[in-house]
C-alpha cells in the first residue's frame, strides 16, 4: 500500500522583548538561577499579571507578515496544571480567542511551491526550568525563563512530507528573524517544534490517528523524528495494528521517538478565561501602525529578485533566506546594477563561504557591500580576472589597503593585459621559442593549444586576460 | 478616646492633645485585654506599630499630616504587608512573612497611618462565620456565643469592640458587609476596579474588592479617600479621576429614590430583621427620600451562579500554593505528587478544599458549558436587573443579611446554610456594583442587624453621603458593646 505522511507543526517563538510578558523581569539568557524572577515571576500570594504590549505588538506583526486575521478581542485564558517549575499552577496562554487567527505561507520545496496554511497563533508565557542534575535526591527550580514571552504558532495539517515540514519550519524561522519578532537561536530555545504527525493510505480523505513529538529543537531532529515516527507507525499499520493517541518524546542520541503520555494520562487543563487580565482590544489604527513598519516581507523580495534581476528561484531562495543576507545583496547590487547575477553568485560563494568558515554573521562581515561592488566592478570590466579578485577579496578581508579593491589590484600588480597589440607581440615570442607544439598543434594535437596558452598566461604572470589570449592565439596559428 | 471618630482622632493629633505613639499603645492595651477572648487579631506586632506611630509624629511635627495621619488601621490578614506574618487565616501560610506590601497597605503608609495588626478571617476569605480560620473563630463583641460574621469577621469585631478606630476587609460574595452587619458596624465595598488588587491574596479575582469597615459613614468616606485609585499593577484597576468621598457628606438627600425589591421583601427575610429595616426606611422617608418598588427577578439565582464561578476562581487561583516556593510543605512525603497531595491536604482546612473540589469540578472537560458558561450568562443576566432598577431609583435598600447574627458552631456543619447567609450581598459582587451595611438596630437576643444599600457604579460618595445624613439623625452606629469600654 501507498502511504501518505499528514503532518501539522506547533512552533514556540520566544519574542524579542526586554521582559516578560507580565512582570517587568528581564528575559536576558544565561543569568544564574532565579536571578531574573520577581514576584509575579515567583507566584507570590497577591501578585497580578500586568500584559506586556511589546509581545503583542510583535504578534500582531507576525499575524500581519503571514495574512492572518488580528482578533479583537482575544481573550487570556489559564491553562490549569501542576509542576513545580509552573509557580502559579496554571500558564497564561490564549484558548477561545487567540489573537492571530488564519494566514498562510509559501513554502519552496525542490522545484515546487506549496501554501501552507496556519491554524492560529496566540500569546503565552514560558514556563520556569526544572534541575534535575546539580541536587542529590532533589530537583532545582530555576524561574528565569518562567514568563517570558512565546507565540505558539499553529499550522493545519497541510505537510505531507518531512522535506515539507522543514520547509515550512524553516520559513517561519525566516520570517521571525525577518521581522523582528524572535532571535531563532535554536540552541537557546527561543524557536521550538512539535510535530503532529499520522499517515493514511494515500487516496484516503480521513486523517489517521496521530501522535505529537515533543520538543524537536533543530531542523534536522525535526525531519528525523518526521521520518522516523512515520515509519513507525506505517510499520504498525502494516502488521495489522492501530496507532494511539499519544504524546511521544524524540529522542536525538538514539534516533526514535518514545512514550511520553498517553491520551488516557492527558491532562484536563480546566481552560478559562483570566480574571486578572482584560479581554485584549486592538484598535485598527494599532494594525496600520504596525502594517507601517513591516519590512518588505523576503516572499515579496524573491519575487522582486526574480522579475527584476533574472536570478533564479533557488537564488532568489537563498538570498531571502534572511534579511541580513537580502539587505547585503541589495546594498551590492545598488553600486553595479547591471550585474546582479555576479553579485549573487559572489554573495552565496565567496562571501558565505568565508562567513561559514570563520563562522560569523554577515552584519559582521569585513568585506562590506560597497567594498564588494568595487571589487565585482573591476571584474565585469575585465581590470582582473575572477581568479585573482579571489586574491583581491582575500586582502581586502584581511584589511590591507584599507580593504581598499582598486589600491590591492594595483599593489598586487594584478591588473589585467587587455592591450591587443602587447598580446600579439607576446603570442609572437611564445610561437617562436615553441615550434614542437606549433607543429603539434597543426599535427591535430588539440593539447598542444593549451601548452601554448598556457605558456602565455606564464610570460604574463597570468595577469593576460584569458579570453582575449585563446582568441588571438586562434587567429595566428591559422595565419 | 477608643471610641471617637477618625475626624476627632486627626484633630486630637493635629493639635498634639495626643501623638500617635501614645493612640496607637492604647489601642494596643485594648487589644492586648480582649484579644484573648474574641481572637480579632492573629498577628499584632509591637514594635513595628510602634515604629510606624513615631514617623507619623515625626511627619505631624513636620507639619506633613494627611487627614489619617498618625492613625491605626487594622489590616485583614489577606493583604501583604511587608516583614509582617501574612496567614489568609490558614495554616498553608501559617509562616509566610510577606517581602512586599499590597498597593493597599503602600497607600496607607504614604499617608502615615499606623498598621496596629493583621486581623482574624476566614481561610482564604472563604467562609461567612469566621470559623473557618487556622486560628480559630473569631467572637462577635455584642454576644460571645454569636459569630461576628465572614470573612473579614476579624476586622468588623476589632471596630465593633473599639480595639481599632479603622479596618480593612475584602469583600468576593459579602465578607465585608455581612459581617459589618452582625457586628454593628458600617462597611463598604466599593465598585469592582475602585480599590487595587494588587497584594491582595486572590480567593475570587472578578469578585474580590478591598473596602474600609469602621463605626460611621464619614469615616468610611476618610479611609476610601485613601484606598480608592488606579494602580498600574492591577489590570482591573479602573483608571479615573480621583474623588474626595467625604466632599458630599452633608449634602441634603433631594429627591432621592430608593428602590426596594419585591424578592427581597416577599420571604426569607426574619421578623426582628424586617422591621429594624423598616424603621430604617420609615426615616429615610422622613428625611425626605420616595421609595420606589422594583424587582430583581434574577437575584434568586445569586448564590447558585456565585457559588460555581467563586469556587471555580478558587480552584485555579489557590494552585500556587503548592508546598514548592513558599508556605506550609509537608514533613514527609515519597515524591512529587505525594508532596503535593499531602502539602494540600494538611495545609488547606474542609472548606477550602470542598471550594477546590466544587471550583475543579465545574471546570473540568465535559462539565464546563453547564456550569461555569451557564453561571456567565446568569450572571449577566443578574447584572442587567441592576441596569434596568437604576433607571427607577438612585440606591437599593433592603437587609444585609437574612437574619442577626447566628451561634457559633450553629452552621458550621450544614455548608448550604452557610452559603445563604450571603443571599442578599452576592449580587452586588456578580455585577461589580458598590454596596455598603450600617447598623440600624437589634434584633433577636439583642444582636444587631444592618441595613444594606446598594448603589450604581462609582456612587460610593452618593451612598457615603446618605448613610452619613442617616447616621445624623441616629446612634445605632454610636453604640458600644456592653462592658467593653469599662475605663
Amino acid at each position: 500500500m501507498q502511504w501518505e505522511i499528514v503532518i501539522g507543526l506547533e512552533i514556540h517563538a520566544q519574542l524579542s522583548t526586554q521582559s516578560k510578558i507580565f512582570s517587568g523581569a528581564s528575559t536576558a539568557y544565561g543569568a544564574q538561577p532565579n536571578t531574573q524572577a520577581c514576584a509575579v515571576d515567583i507566584a507570590l500570594p497577591g501578585v497580578l499579571p500586568v500584559l506586556n504590549y511589546g509581545a503583542v505588538e510583535r504578534a500582531i506583526k507576525f499575524g500581519l507578515a503571514i495574512g492572518a486575521k488580528i482578533n479583537s478581542p482575544s481573550i487570556f485564558a489559564r491553562k490549569n496544571y501542576f509542576y513545580p517549575d509552573l509557580p502559579k499552577g496554571y500558564q497564561i496562554s490564549q484558548f477561545e480567542l487567540p489573537i492571530v487567527q488564519g494566514g498562510s505561507v509559501k513554502i519552496q520545496v525542490g522545484d515546487s511551491e506549496k501554501i501552507v496554511r496556519l491554524t492560529r497563533a496566540h500569546l503565552e508565557e514560558d514556563a520556569g526550568k526544572s534541575l534535575h542534575e546539580e541536587f542529590h535526591g532533589m530537583s532545582g527550580i530555576d524561574l528565569n525563563r518562567a514568563g517570558t514571552p512565546l507565540l505558539e504558532i499553529v499550522s493545519e495539517p497541510d505537510m505531507r512530507s518531512s522535506a515539507e515540514a522543514v520547509a515550512y519550519a524553516k520559513a517561519l524561522h525566516t520570517l521571525v528573524r525577518w521581522t523582528g519578532i524572535c532571535d531563532g537561536n535554536m540552541q537557546e530555545g527561543s524557536f521550538r517544534c512539535d510535530a503532529n504527525v499520522s499517515v493514511r493510505p494515500r487516496g484516503t480523505e480521513t486523517f489517521g490517528t496521530r501522535c505529537e513529538i515533543k520538543n524537536l529543537n533543530s531542523f534536522r531532529f525535526l525531519e528525523k523524528a518526521i521520518d522516523f515516527e512515520a515509519r513507525r507507525q506505517i510499520e504498525i499499520l502494516e502488521d495489522g495494528g492501530s496507532i494511539t493517541q499519544e504524546t511521544r518524546l524524540y529522542d536525538a542520541s538514539r534516533d526514535e521517538t518514545r512514550t511520553m503520555r498517553s491520551k488516557e494520562e492527558a491532562h484536563d487543563y480546566r481552560y478559562f478565561p483570566d480574571p486578572d487580565l482584560l479581554p485584549l482590544e486592538i484598535s485598527r489604527e494599532w494594525i496600520e501602525q504596525v502594517r507601517a513598519m513591516l519590512p518588505e516581507l523576503p516572499e515579496a523580495r524573491r519575487h522582486r529578485y526574480i522579475q527584476d534581476f533574472g536570478l533564479t528561484v533557488y537564488d532568489a531562495s537563498v538570498l531571502t533566506a534572511a534579511r541580513e543576507i537580502a539587505d547585503y545583496f541589495e546594498n551590492t547590487v545598488k553600486q553595479l546594477p547591471t550585474q546582479a547575477k555576479l553579485c549573487a553568485n559572489w554573495i552565496m560563494g565567496e562571501v558565505s563561504g568565508r562567513l561559514n568558515k570563520e563562522n560569523i554573521e554577515i552584519t559582521q562581515c569585513p568585506v562590506g557591500p560597497k567594498q564588494l561592488a568595487e571589487l565585482l566592478m573591476r571584474v565585469s570590466d575585465g581590470t582582473i580576472s575572477g581568479k585573482s579578485a579571489k586574491d583581491v577579496f582575500d586582502s581586502m578581508w584581511q584589511g590591507e589597503h584599507s580593504g581598499n579593491a582598486d589600491a590591492i589590484i594595483a599593489a598586487k600588480g594584478l591588473k589585467q593585459i587587455s592591450d591587443d597589440g602587447e598580446i600579439e607581440k607576446l603570442i609572437d615570442q611564445v610561437l617562436a621559442a615553441h615550434p614542437q607544439q606549433v607543429a603539434d598543434y597543426h599535427g591535430g594535437k588539440e593539447k598542444a593549444f593549451n601548452s601554448l596558452v598556457g605558456q602565455v598566461m606564464k610570460a604574463t604572470k597570468g595577469k593576460a586576460n584569458p579570453g582575449q589570449v585563446n582568441m588571438i592565439l586562434k587567429k595566428k596559428l591559422l595565419e | 478616646m477608643l471610641n471617637a471618630s477618625l475626624k476627632q482622632l486627626a484633630t486630637q493629633l493635629l493639635q498634639r492633645k495626643i501623638s500617635s505613639v501614645e493612640l496607637t499603645k492604647e489601642f494596643l492595651k485594648h487589644i492586648k485585654t480582649l484579644n484573648q477572648e474574641l481572637n480579632a487579631f492573629i498577628t499584632l506586632n509591637e514594635e513595628m506599630s510602634l515604629a510606624q506611630a513615631q514617623a507619623a509624629d515625626n511627619m505631624i511635627a513636620a507639619g506633613e499630616a494627611h487627614p489619617l495621619t498618625g492613625i491605626p488601621v487594622a489590616q485583614k490578614d489577606i493583604f501583604c504587608a511587608k516583614e509582617w506574618l501574612t496567614t489568609c487565616g490558614s495554616k498553608m501560610l501559617s509562616n509566610f512573612i510577606s517581602p512586599y506590601d499590597a498597593t493597599v497597605i503602600e497607600r496607607f503608609n504614604q499617608v502615615g497611618a499606623v498598621n496596629i495588626g493583621k486581623t482574624n478571617m476566614d481561610e482564604f476569605a472563604m467562609g461567612s462565620s469566621n470559623e473557618t480560620s487556622y486560628y480559630g473563630p473569631v467572637k462577635n463583641p455584642w454576644d460571645s456565643l454569636a459569630v461576628p460574621g465572614g470573612s473579614s469577621g476579624g476586622s468588623a469585631c476589632a471596630i465593633a469592640a473599639r480595639m481599632a478606630p479603622a479596618a480593612t476587609g475584602t469583600d468576593t460574595g459579602g465578607s465585608i458587609r455581612q459581617p459589618a452587619a452582625l457586628c454593628g458596624i458600617s462597611g463598604i465595598k466599593p465598585t469592582y476596579g475602585l480599590v487595587s488588587r494588587y497584594g491582595m491574596i486572590a480567593f475570587a479575582s472578578s469578585l474580590d474588592q478591598a473596602g474600609p469597615m469602621a463605626k460611621s459613614a464619614e469615616d468610611l468616606a476618610l479611609l476610601l479617600n485613601v484606598m480608592a485609585g488606579f494602580d498600574t499593577r492591577d489590570s482591573t484597576s479602573i483608571q479615573r479621576e480621583p474623588e474626595d468621598y467625604a466632599h458630599d457628606l452633608e449634602k441634603p438627600l433631594g429627591q432621592l429614590r430608593i428602590g426596594l425589591p419585591r424578592e427581597y421583601f416577599a420571604k426569607g427575610m426574619s421578623n426582628d430583621v424586617a422591621s429594624a429595616v423598616e424603621a430604617a426606611i420609615a426615616e429615610y422617608r422622613k428625611l425626605g427620600a420616595t421609595i420606589v418598588e422594583i424587582s430583581l427577578p434574577n437575584a434568586r439565582l445569586s448564590i447558585p451562579v456565585y457559588y460555581v464561578l467563586a469556587p471555580a476562581e478558587a480552584s485555579s487561583n489557590l494552585s500556587r500554593f503548592d508546598g514548592v516556593r513558599y508556605g506550609y510543605r509537608a514533613e514527609q512525603y515519597t515524591d512529587l505528587e505525594d508532596m503535593y497531595k499531602k502539602t494540600r491536604a494538611q495545609g488547606f482546612g474542609a472548606e477550602v478544599k470542598r471550594r477546590i473540589l466544587i471550583g475543579t469540578y465545574v471546570l473540568s472537560h465535559g462539565y464546563y458549558d453547564a456550569y461555569y458558561l451557564q453561571a456567565q450568562k446568569l450572571r449577566r443576566l443578574i447584572a442587567n436587573d441592576f441596569t434596568d432598577a437604576f433607571k427607577q431609583c438612585d440606591v437599593i435598600m433592603g437587609p444585609t443579611t437574612p437574619a442577626v447574627a447566628f451561634n457559633l458552631g450553629e452552621k458550621s456543619s450544614d455548608p448550604i446554610q452557610m452559603y445563604l447567609s450571603d443571599i442578599y450581598t452576592s449580587a452586588a459582587n456578580l455585577a461589580g456594583l458598590p454596596a455598603m451595611s450600617i447598623p440600624v438596630g437589634f434584633g433577636d437576643k439583642n444582636r444587631p442587624v444592618g441595613l444594606h444599600i446598594i448603589g450604581n457604579y462609582f456612587r460610593e460618595a452618593q451612598m457615603l453621603n446618605i448613610t452619613h445624613r442617616y447616621q445624623q439623625v441616629t446612634d445605632w452606629h454610636l453604640r458600644v458593646p456592653a462592658g467593653l469600654l469599662e475605663v
